[in-house]
């Protein structure tokens, strides 16, 4: 009796210790779970596409004139496009909306996104419908009968 | 009640059963239900039509997961084996195709039916806010599962779904890589949406269901504000038999509908994705998700400085907030007093919704 007493008297600060304690206990167990649960969730870093030159493997005497055709930027797709007046032209091919594949749509001379009716001139500039910046530009080069991408700047 | 009376009311086996899980206190609770009737009773048959469409859904959703393949490399191909190798197989996803459209619109009639009826008032608005997500888990059910046959529409449509949320300042660009699974659309996007598809969704659903039909058990049906007083204010019909048995009348309805399109239009496959390919002309997503796309569609790059598609999203989580916080807003209600807004809101949006989504399969694909 005379222990449970002495408990009693101490009791606060026995009891505080024993609630830090499992308090502590119970935030560091949450924590140790959802630390490795949180960092599983979060996919790893991929390989950045380092890609800088692409050599295609369609010919120049191939393209099509007033069409466009998609090819692997690395790991993205752009667009290469034969323009009406005979230019060779390539862009990234995701749309800067909400990252559609766009198209060249010969009736009308523009690079064009069928999901939302986005715009783009035949500079990358978005001209009409919702997308707020003009497409990525890369210079196109013919060597031989080789066309080569090469992204500018 | 004696005991020689329950004998002759229960066989053996109930008596058994009884003295272990207490059928007695159920038997109690399924006599004690009561609906009550009014003019707008007929609203209340939504409820269970979206639950048995939902059965539906778990049912025919197992029986997909025997052929289904979840990878780049092979999804296409298992479904299109189910379509055209497996007997019945085409039945079977039809089925869950269609079920999946028919239990988001039954869904939207019973969300805005409580909405119009003012179901949420007090003691239900945690009924209400349940319901609520139930409402945003069906469409992440819907938005999951649209990915999975791997086709050129599900792909597109997820890489504009994902990169939706990406337009958000600061957190954008993280949540879009934690759905995608990567920076990009790929088979990493697919086995994360089939995982939450089949594991993660229908385990939180089935404990908000849970929680959701517990309060409909709790606090009963609600009546209208219009039929508290008058003629009606005590009318009731017993749960048992009576409105079960109507309610399986809707189930069978809506059964009879599901059949009906998924023989005669089954769900199509179309051609398999590949992320080197523009997106297909007159591409659309579901019909749900039509009135939000279309409202993309016609937003201009730029409104007073800030980009067209940030500024419709935050107003998609705002029109969303309103709706899920409208309990605590008609405060009105609560008092049984009558008020306007949650009635101009709701028939603003369903107008709304019906326009864009008219609109949206109304206009040329080109233009």
């Amino acid at each position: 009796m005379a222990k449970n007493q002495v408990s009693l008297s101490q009791g606060s600060t026995r009891r505080d210790f024993l609630n830090w304690f499992v308090g502590t206990t119970a935030g560091a167990f949450i924590i140790s779970v959802l630390y490795p649960l949180s960092r599983y969730l979060i996919p790893p870093k991929s390989e950045e596409s380092t890609a800088r030159t692409v050599t295609l493997s369609i010919k120049p005497q191939e393209v099509k004139p007033n069409s466009g055709q998609i090819f692997r930027f690395g790991s993205q797709p752009a667009i290469l496009i034969d323009t009406p007046d005979g230019q060779l032209k390539a862009f990234t091919a995701t749309c800067t909306h909400l990252g559609c594949i766009v198209q060249y749509r010969s009736d009308l001379a523009q690079i064009w996104c069928a999901c939302h009716n986005g715009h783009f001139n035949l500079n990358g500039k978005n001209v009409e419908g919702p997308p707020p910046k003009p497409l990525e530009e890369y210079a196109v080069n013919v060597r031989g009968d080789q066309i080569v991408v090469t992204k500018k700047g | 009640m004696d005991m020689e009376d329950r004998n002759q009311q229960h066989g053996k086996l109930w008596l058994w059963l009884d003295e272990r899980i207490g059928l007695k206190d159920l038997e109690y609770l399924a006599k004690k239900k009561e609906v009550p009737m009014h003019r707008h009773s007929v609203w209340y048959y939504f409820g269970g039509m979206t639950l048995f469409l939902f059965m539906v859904q778990v049912t025919t959703g197992i029986l997909l997961l025997l052929y289904y393949r979840p990878s780049a490399g092979e999804a296409f191909e298992s479904v299109q084996f189910l379509m055209t190798e497996v007997q019945f197989g085409w039945l079977v996803r039809s089925i869950h195709a269609w079920s999946a459209n028919l239990m988001i619109f039954t869904m939207f009639i019973h969300l805005f039916s409580a909405l119009l009826l003012k179901a949420y008032r007090r003691p239900r608005e945690l009924t209400w806010l349940s319901g609520g997500a139930l409402m945003g888990l069906s469409l992440g059910f819907g938005f999951t599962g649209y990915l999975l046959p791997w086709n050129e529409l599900s792909y597109f449509a997820t890489r504009v779904g994902t990169e939706i949320p990406g337009v958000m300042p600061v957190v954008g660009p993280f949540i879009r890589r934690l759905m995608r699974g990567g920076d990009d659309v790929t088979g990493a996007t697919l086995t994360r949406f089939y995982g939450i598809h089949i594991a993660v969704l229908p385990a939180i659903v089935a404990m908000v269901l849970g929680l959701h039909l517990f309060l409909v058990q709790k606090h009963g049906m609600s009546r209208p504000l219009s039929a508290e007083k008058g003629p009606d204010a005590k009318r009731v019909m017993p749960f048992m038999p009576n409105f079960l048995l109507r309610d399986v009348v809707g189930w069978l309805c809506a059964l009879a509908v599901l059949a009906a399109l998924a023989a005669y239009f089954p769900a199509e496959l179309g051609k398999k994705a590949d992320p080197f390919q523009p997106a297909p002309i007159g591409i659309k997503p579901e019909w749900y998700f039509m009135a939000m796309f279309q409202t993309l569609k016609l937003l201009p790059s730029y409104i007073l400085g800030i980009e067209g598609e940030l500024l419709g999203v935050l107003a998609f989580g705002l029109v969303g907030l309103v709706l899920i916080v409208i309990p605590f807003l008609d405060r009105g209600a609560a008092l049984g007093r009558k008020t306007r807004f949650p009635a101009a809101f709701a028939i603003t949006l369903i107008a709304y919704m019906i326009l864009l989504t008219y609109i949206g399969y109304t206009v040329s694909p080109t233009k």
